[in-house]
């Protein structure tokens, strides 16, 4: 049997197309995932994101033990609320998962980290706890929504409580607040404003159902995708994974390198796989008809007439753009343009950093 | 439930085939075709003039999710191909037995048609996959 959220019959009642979503039955659209696409770029829409996994870490030695587990540097944080974007590394360097932390107290932290992963995940912060003598507590009861789009706030506003939106007036992107039974937070995965909101299970479908009446839209796994991809974000699993450090996976921002005596689980091997020079994650826009596809091969050849060979690790239609992009894990000698093999034939895509839209705009 | 129309003829690859008053036939996908494939993002069409072999790969169907080759489901030559699916391939998900067709047929052979499957013995299909 499938999970489901707390959320499952609301999805239905919107005429959800449900899939499975590693083990969850989730919505993938409610009849068009590019109308839902283009109502988070334009307007306003929702995620059900309850299968994702928070977890507390609580505990006198929370932040020592994090800034050892992380491989972005938690100490960064300095004001409450504030949260972090980092990889989880093993020893080798393989990316475990990538996650947000976020800074509550010195000595309590919370932690979204992705469904798919969950059970690995959990056995490897508790594994690497024991030394730290910190508590990590799993936040099952907690469901999730994100409220995604240029009208995502005010919209949400609507159903917030007076506290809530004094509470959330002025907050910076990727920060996270506690208001009454609400934990907000203006994060995402779409590249558009918005709030990633906690909310204990038993009112998730009623908040589900004022943000409908207040004009959000619902959107699924589909746009949830295609939003991603367009605002050049990862999706573990597949643009990364263990055996792919952060460096080969566009994560290179997300290694906090000083101080230079603060040990992560990874650095030795990162630090080798730096020198040595790694693969790199590029986006790939094609302006003609196809669409450009996880695993199609990309060709280039180098100033040394050396022929090289690279891997799409996300594709998919750009709705906003209105034709295809992708993400490629290549060698590092790419330049501006290269070929993808797509159904027996060459065709010509251009190189570019791993961003196409940010904020309903063309970002390249 | 997929609609499948009862006047219709269709493939098991999901084509369905519709005659026209002028003997001709037209060809698009079925919904539950479009169903399985999700929002259409590009068609490809045959050239009016091409001679298509019943089974000939002659168009695709590319949705945000996958590309799906369509096949002739007769034998004949292209007088037709529907062009609004240029600019609008959404029709193949709005409306695949009407504004969504894909090409219109002059048949060679019309015991092709008898290799097509009737309404019931589709939904036989779909009820196997």
């Amino acid at each position: 049997m499938a999970n489901k959220t707390v959320l499952y019959q609301k999805h239905l009642e919107a005429n959800a197309k449900m899939v499975d979503f590693h083990g969850w039955d989730m919505p993938l659209n409610y009849g068009s995932q590019i109308e839902e696409h283009h109502a988070v770029r334009q307007d306003a829409g929702m995620f059900d994101v309850s299968h994702m996994t928070v977890v507390d870490i609580e505990g006198d030695n929370a932040k020592a033990f994090l800034r050892y587990l992380l491989a972005n540097d938690v100490d960064k944080l300095k004001v409450s609320g504030k949260a972090l974007y980092s990889g989880m590394l093993n020893e080798t360097a393989g990316v475990i998962d990538d996650l947000i932390t976020y800074y509550l107290t010195d000595t309590y932290y919370r932690v979204v980290v992705n469904s798919a992963t969950r059970e690995k995940d959990l056995a490897w912060i508790n594994k690497q706890a024991e030394a730290f003598g910190v508590s990590v507590i799993e936040r099952p009861q907690l469901a999730m929504i994100a409220v995604q789009g240029p009208n995502a706030k005010a919209k949400a506003a609507t159903v917030f409580t007076e506290a809530q939106n004094a509470a959330v007036e002025g907050m910076k992107p990727f920060f996270g607040v506690q208001a009454g039974t609400l934990f907000i937070a203006t994060t995402g995965y779409t590249g558009e404003a918005g709030y990633e909101i906690m909310v204990p299970e038993d009112d998730a479908p009623a908040l589900w159902q004022a943000l409908l009446e207040a004009g959000v839209k619902p959107a699924g796994l589909g746009a949830r995708d295609t939003l991603r991809l367009e605002a050049g974000m990862n999706l573990y699993g597949q643009d990364m994974d263990e055996t792919i450090n952060p460096l080969a996976a566009n994560m290179g921002w997300t290694i906090a390198w000083e101080p230079s005596d603060r040990d992560f689980i990874g650095r030795a091997a990162l630090t080798e796989l730096k020198a040595a020079g790694t693969e790199k994650l590029v986006g790939l826009v094609m302006e003609q008809k196809g669409v450009l596809r996880h695993d199609m091969p990309v060709y280039f050849t180098d100033a040394n007439g050396v022929e090289h060979t690279g891997v799409i690790t996300s594709g998919t239609f750009s709705p906003t753009l209105g034709y295809s992009i992708a993400m490629a894990r290549v060698p590092n000698a790419i330049g501006d343009s290269a070929e993808v093999e797509m159904r027996k034939k060459r065709v010509a895509v251009k190189v570019i950093a791993p961003s196409f839209v940010r904020n309903g705009k063309q970002a390249f | 439930m997929s609609d499948i129309p009862n006047e219709l003829l269709y493939t098991a690859s999901h084509e369905w085939v519709r005659k026209e008053a002028d003997g001709s036939y037209t060809v698009g996908i079925t919904e539950h075709a479009q169903e399985l494939l999700g929002d259409m993002v590009f068609v490809e069409l045959p050239e009016v003039g091409d001679t298509l072999s019943a089974g000939d790969d002659c168009a695709v169907a590319e949705s945000v999710k996958a590309a799906s080759d369509i096949y002739a489901p007769i034998s004949g030559e292209v007088i037709a191909v529907n062009e609004a699916l240029e600019d609008s391939p959404e029709l193949v998900n709005s409306e695949p037995y009407a504004d969504g067709w894909f090409f219109r047929v002059k048949p060679t052979d019309d015991g092709d048609l008898e290799n097509l499957l009737d309404a019931e013995a589709y939904q036989a299909v779909i009820d196997e996959e």
